[in-house]
């Protein structure tokens, strides 16, 4: 056996086999155990993820009206990776799109800074919001443009051309939309303003999922796992708001021409009736791909209509701060009921003088709200910060501060809208450090008591107040959603506020706001208010400004038991009884009687004609 | 003729039937799942492909049933009938054969396609075999070299012209037989290094050491050159002195160049590698001529030619490869991520297998396979469907059952006493393990793609069949071995 020495090499043939089945065997555990990443590939290749996209909640007023719901509109998606010899001036031209456009957006499709999602095997967002004659004319043509897709969106279609602030408006979401929130994803609606955005959540629904098999020519091959993984998309709910559509196009009507806002309470409940912000613009604008230019022009206009003054702006309140300022002098026991101080055109002390007008003195609580005195108040503020029972100032003003904010001052209320501002309420350490500590007392901050100074107040916070005095002493935080369909509102809106003053003072403040409207023996400032057969209270205010002066009216009607509460501000309206007296009239005639008596019906006319735009601003 | 047969079924070597049967069964349950249309499970049915694949294999078992019967004498005296039939059946087919996907391998008879390399290999194993077993022949003597390379050079030839490379390839597997049979194992180790230095070389070329210069491609072929000539000093001279300083001066200056270069000052340390190989070569002049041992110089040669294949593998890769062998090599080394392009194929295959994770999806339960990513998922990609499908745990399973397959089949070919059954077994063995080294690897993506199938498991009735005959004519050429003795 002369072959015999080669034996050996069997063992060599041997080896040779077992290592190349152990290198598999390492490769087959680097690629199937070590790593996930081929099953995320896996994953994309076969399954395509299709988002069912839930239909928005629409959206009615106090009375069933339907104000806001959804219209299709369609959305083209691209899967990048199952494109093959696209057409590009086919598909342009039956978009009706420039070859400039496509190419922007592609750029900005692949663009992983604008878009981290991005991926060849998922449905990209490429255009948006076609109608549906636009959409029409591309499912036509679809099967020329293999890997493109159309996806049924809904948009959003307003019944009426107001409410604007209220009811808020959708779009895209942003990056940070995406980072806070992962149920977003690229090409997403966000409620952007309004209840839109406060009620989100709610109006939104769930996002479901259909997971398809898709084969390796993208034909779909059916459910994976007969539908097993599939998530049905929960419709969002349906909101109703407090608002009356009827009021609020009324008031837009007499705030036309105008800055400002009027806000109506149902004392009640704490429900808003009316959220008017003028100038304001038609929620429709913001709809569809021509939002954009919307929304820019509307920015650039000096008038804001963007901005929503009934809860962002803050004012002076003037006059109507008397009464939460004479609540708080009966509280503290600094006047009673009776107590007088004389008014000799004003408030006057060595060296200080505030102005008032003419009428009889000495006079009493219930006849100075009426006529609005201003000595009265700075009596009553000056007799406050500067009494012994405090031991200084600084703590007197700490009292009155904290009363002021059971008042629902100088804190935002809690609407449930975004943007609500806060207001200023000052207290000592914010006189402190413009004076100095201990260097200042009643004399000095005096304008306070008139509401004049650092006091701000939003349009809602007044209207809120006026709410409290109707109920003598307690508020509901306003609130603009009435229900949710299916869901509760928020317990914040559904439980009463105290304010710190005892009830029973607010019985004078309420008489004292009725003399104002059927006259007292000490004058009134808001006959104009007077509706024959509506118990009208009402508190005027004139806001010293450079220009002329905002008009300020605050009331609630009727006497007992009141359904509305109002507060009107009219930036540049001059005097309250002016413009804001008015206009409060009427909104209170309109929502209690359904109409305007035909002897007044003049005045809606004369009032919505009226423009006090300053002119610096109108020639925009 | 009873005796005969009962002796047959003792003889029979049932170990090795268990593995063909356990594997064939495999291999239909893998057709199942990569033919699988979803709504259509309809195995049994002859219009589907697992269909047809149990009727191949029903005849596969019939025919492994007739060569047991026939006798053993039958397949030695045949031999060369065998092999001069399946040239000439060759030749026709170039002529004869319908252009497929541009080879033409496939002769047409009705509805039956067969393609006749596939028994090829069979009749080639068979003549070396043969040819082998004369009692004049001898490895050294340059006439039967020379025969040897004829009669396995000829069907790689007609291959060739058939337009199918693939399955020319697998005749270079009777290397391995030649191996076993005296070829000097030199041939061999050059052979498997070369292999290394080219894969090592391009795969990492353009890959660099952490803040330098250092190729590490280069690096590490050059080190690779430095070990193998050291093994070869112990192998071949036996001196472990001469060998454990090459290995030990070269570990030296190599660590503390690269720790100076790290640590101290950065340099280009390739220079140091450089230094090593020349002292190694130096070295081994220097005790040739001392010694009057021309082995040493030999050893010399090949550090000498590994460095000099290193620097040719650039220009060859980059001037003598056409553009798409090129592509092809760069794909399976791992150096191009096209995933669109020509990596499309194993990519798949590799998210097909990567998908199946430890334990698989379960039978029918793959989507790639199914969805029809990977190509050619029944022939020659099946593996993906085994690995999709029964995970890394059924895999490594079925890659221990070829294992154990293969080192039966040495075990079976060494105890011949004959030199024609032994070297019979080796050509047999050796097919399969270069299928199952091309196939899988090509699959796992460690190996170029040469469409072979993978034997037993690949769809097709002519490769099924093409390895029972293969498998079985070894087996009743061992179950005759004790007759032989006795009779």
């Amino acid at each position: 056996m002369s072959k015999h020495q080669y034996q050996n090499r069997k063992f060599v043939i041997a080896g040779i086999a077992i290592g190349i089945v152990l290198v598999f065997i390492i490769q087959l555990f680097s690629l199937q155990v070590a790593t996930d990443r081929y099953k995320k590939n896996a994953d994309s290749n076969a399954f395509l993820k299709k988002t069912i996209y839930p239909s928005r909640g629409a959206i009615y007023d106090r009375n069933g009206e339907l104000l806001v719901f959804n219209e299709p509109s369609y959305d083209v998606a691209i899967i990048p990776r199952e494109i093959v010899d696209l057409d590009t001036l086919d598909l342009c031209s039956t978009l009706s799109i420039t070859k400039e456009y496509f190419d922007e957006r592609v750029a900005k499709m692949k663009d992983r800074r604008l878009n981290p999602g991005y991926s060849v095997f998922t449905p990209q967002l490429f255009m948006t919001q076609l109608t549906v004659e636009e959409s029409a004319v591309f499912q036509e043509k679809l099967f020329k443009f293999p890997g493109f897709y159309i996806q049924r969106r809904d948009t959003r279609k307003y019944a009426h051309n107001s409410a604007a602030h209220a009811l808020g408006d959708i779009g895209e979401v942003s990056k940070r939309d995406i980072a806070n929130d992962d149920y977003y994803t690229r090409g997403d609606y966000i409620g952007r303003q309004g209840v839109e955005r406060s009620y989100e959540k709610q109006l939104r629904g769930t996002k479901g999922l259909e997971v398809l098999l898709r084969d390796a020519h993208g034909r779909i091959q059916g459910k994976y796992k007969g539908g097993e993984l599939d998530i049905k998309a929960a419709p969002g709910k349906d909101l109703t708001l407090s608002l009356d559509i009827e009021l609020q196009m009324f008031g837009e009507k007499l705030m036309q021409g105008k800055l400002g806002s009027i806000v109506a309470i149902e004392p009640s409940t704490g429900e808003i009736l009316c959220l008017v912000s003028s100038p304001s613009f038609d929620p429709s604008s913001m709809v569809g791909r021509k939002r954009g230019i919307s929304h820019r022009d509307l920015q650039r206009d000096p008038t804001k209509p963007l901005f929503n003054r009934s809860i962002m702006a803050t004012y002076p309140p003037a006059s109507v701060f008397k009464v939460a300022q004479g609540a708080i002098f009966l509280q503290e026991n600094i006047v009673d009921v009776n107590t007088t101080f004389p008014c000799y055109h004003g408030f006057v002390v060595p060296g200080l003088r505030v102005g008032c007008h003419t009428h009889p003195s000495p006079v009493a609580f219930k006849g100075a709200i009426s006529t609005s005195c201003n000595s009265y108040f700075c009596w009553g503020l000056y007799k406050m910060i500067d009494n012994r029972k405090y031991k200084s100032p600084a703590e007197a003003l700490t009292v009155w501060k904290d009363h002021m904010v059971t008042m629902g001052f100088g804190y935002a209320l809690g609407v449930d809208l975004p943007g609500e501002k806060r207001g200023l309420i000052p207290n000592a350490q914010f006189y402190d450090k413009i004076y100095g500590e201990g260097k200042w007392n009643g004399l000095r901050i005096i304008h306070t008591a008139i509401g004049q100074g650092e006091i701000l107040l939003t349009p809602i916070q007044i209207a809120n107040l006026s709410a409290t005095i109707a109920n003598r002493g307690h508020y509901y935080v306003p609130h603009i959603v009435k229900s949710v369909k299916n869901d509760t509102i928020s317990q914040l809106y559904r439980t009463p506020k105290q304010t710190s003053i005892d009830p029973h003072y607010y019985d004078y403040i309420v008489e004292g706001m009725r003399g104002a409207v059927i006259g007292s023996p000490y004058g009134s400032t808001a006959r104009r208010a007077n509706i024959p057969g509506i118990e009208v209270c009402g508190k005027t205010g004139t806001a010293q400004n450079r220009g002329r002066d905002h008009s300020v009216f605050m009331g609630f009607a009727p006497m007992k038991n009141a359904e509305i509460a109002i507060s009107v501000y009219v930036e540049h309206g001059g005097f309250g009884a002016t413009s804001a007296v008015p206009i409060a009239a009427l909104m209170i005639e309109k929502y209690l009687n359904g109409t305007i008596a035909q002897e007044r019906d003049y005045l809606v006319d004369e009032i919505s004609k009226t423009n006090l735009i300053p002119y610096d601003l109108k020639k925009y | 003729m009873i005796s005969k047969s009962t002796s047959i079924w003792k003889a029979l070597d049932w170990w090795t039937v268990l593995l063909y049967v356990l594997l064939v069964v495999c291999g239909w349950l893998s057709v199942c799942g990569a033919s699988y249309e979803y709504g259509n499970p309809d195995f049994i049915d002859y219009s589907t492909r697992a269909g047809k694949q149990l009727l191949w294999i029903t005849c596969s078992f019939g025919l492994a049933f007739v060569l047991l019967m026939l006798d053993d004498s039958f397949y030695r005296n045949f031999s060369y009938v065998f092999y001069i039939g399946m040239i000439l059946l060759m030749i026709v087919t170039i002529f004869v054969a319908p252009d497929v996907k541009g080879s033409r391998s496939w002769l047409v008879f009705g509805p039956i396609s067969l393609q006749p390399a596939e028994f090829g290999k069979f009749a080639t194993a068979l003549a070396l075999a043969r040819f082998m077993n004369s009692r004049t022949f001898s490895m050294k003597k340059l006439a039967d070299v020379l025969i040897l390379a004829l009669i396995i050079i000829l069907p790689i030839a007609l291959i060739i012209l058939q337009k199918e490379t693939g399955s020319a390839l697998v005749y270079f597997t009777f290397f391995l037989m030649l191996y076993r049979e005296g070829m000097p194992g030199v041939v061999l180790f050059l052979a498997i290094a070369s292999v290394l230095y080219f894969i090592v070389g391009i795969r990492f070329d353009e890959e660099y050491f952490a803040n330098s210069t250092v190729s590490i491609g280069e690096f590490s072929v050059l080190v690779l050159s430095l070990f193998f000539t050291s093994c070869l000093a112990w192998v071949f001279r036996r001196k472990k002195s001469v060998s454990l300083f090459i290995l030990l001066v070269s570990t030296f200056i190599i660590g503390v160049s690269y720790l100076i270069s790290k640590y101290l000052i950065p340099f280009n340390f390739i220079y140091s590698v450089y230094l090593c190989c020349l002292i190694a070569i130096t070295y081994l002049i220097i005790i040739s001529i001392k010694s009057r041992k021309w082995g040493y110089s030999l050893i010399a040669l090949f550090l000498v030619g590994s460095i000099s294949f290193l620097y040719s593998i650039d220009y060859v890769f980059d001037n003598v490869l056409e553009s798409h062998q090129r592509v092809r090599i760069e794909i399976v080394l791992g150096m191009d991520e096209d995933l669109s392009g020509a990596g499309y194929n194993v990519n798949q295959s590799k998210i097909a297998i990567g998908s199946g994770g430890l334990t698989g999806k379960g039978f029918l339960n793959g989507t790639q396979t199914k969805l029809k990513y990977v190509p050619e998922q029944d022939t020659d990609f099946i593996f993906c469907t085994v690995g999709e499908e029964l995970g890394f745990v059924g895999s490594s399973l079925i890659l221990l059952l070829y294992l154990l397959l293969i080192l039966r089949l040495i075990v079976l070919a060494e105890r011949q006493t004959s030199t024609f059954c032994r070297v019979y077994g080796y050509c047999v063995l050796s097919i399969f393990l270069f299928h199952l080294f091309i196939n899988i690897g090509m699959v796992l993506g460690l190996t170029p793609v040469i469409g072979i199938p993978l034997p037993f498991l690949s769809y097709g009735g002519s490769s099924l069949w093409g390895f029972t005959i293969l498998l079985f004519v070894f087996l009743r050429l061992d179950a005759g071995r004790a007759h032989r003795l006795h009779g």
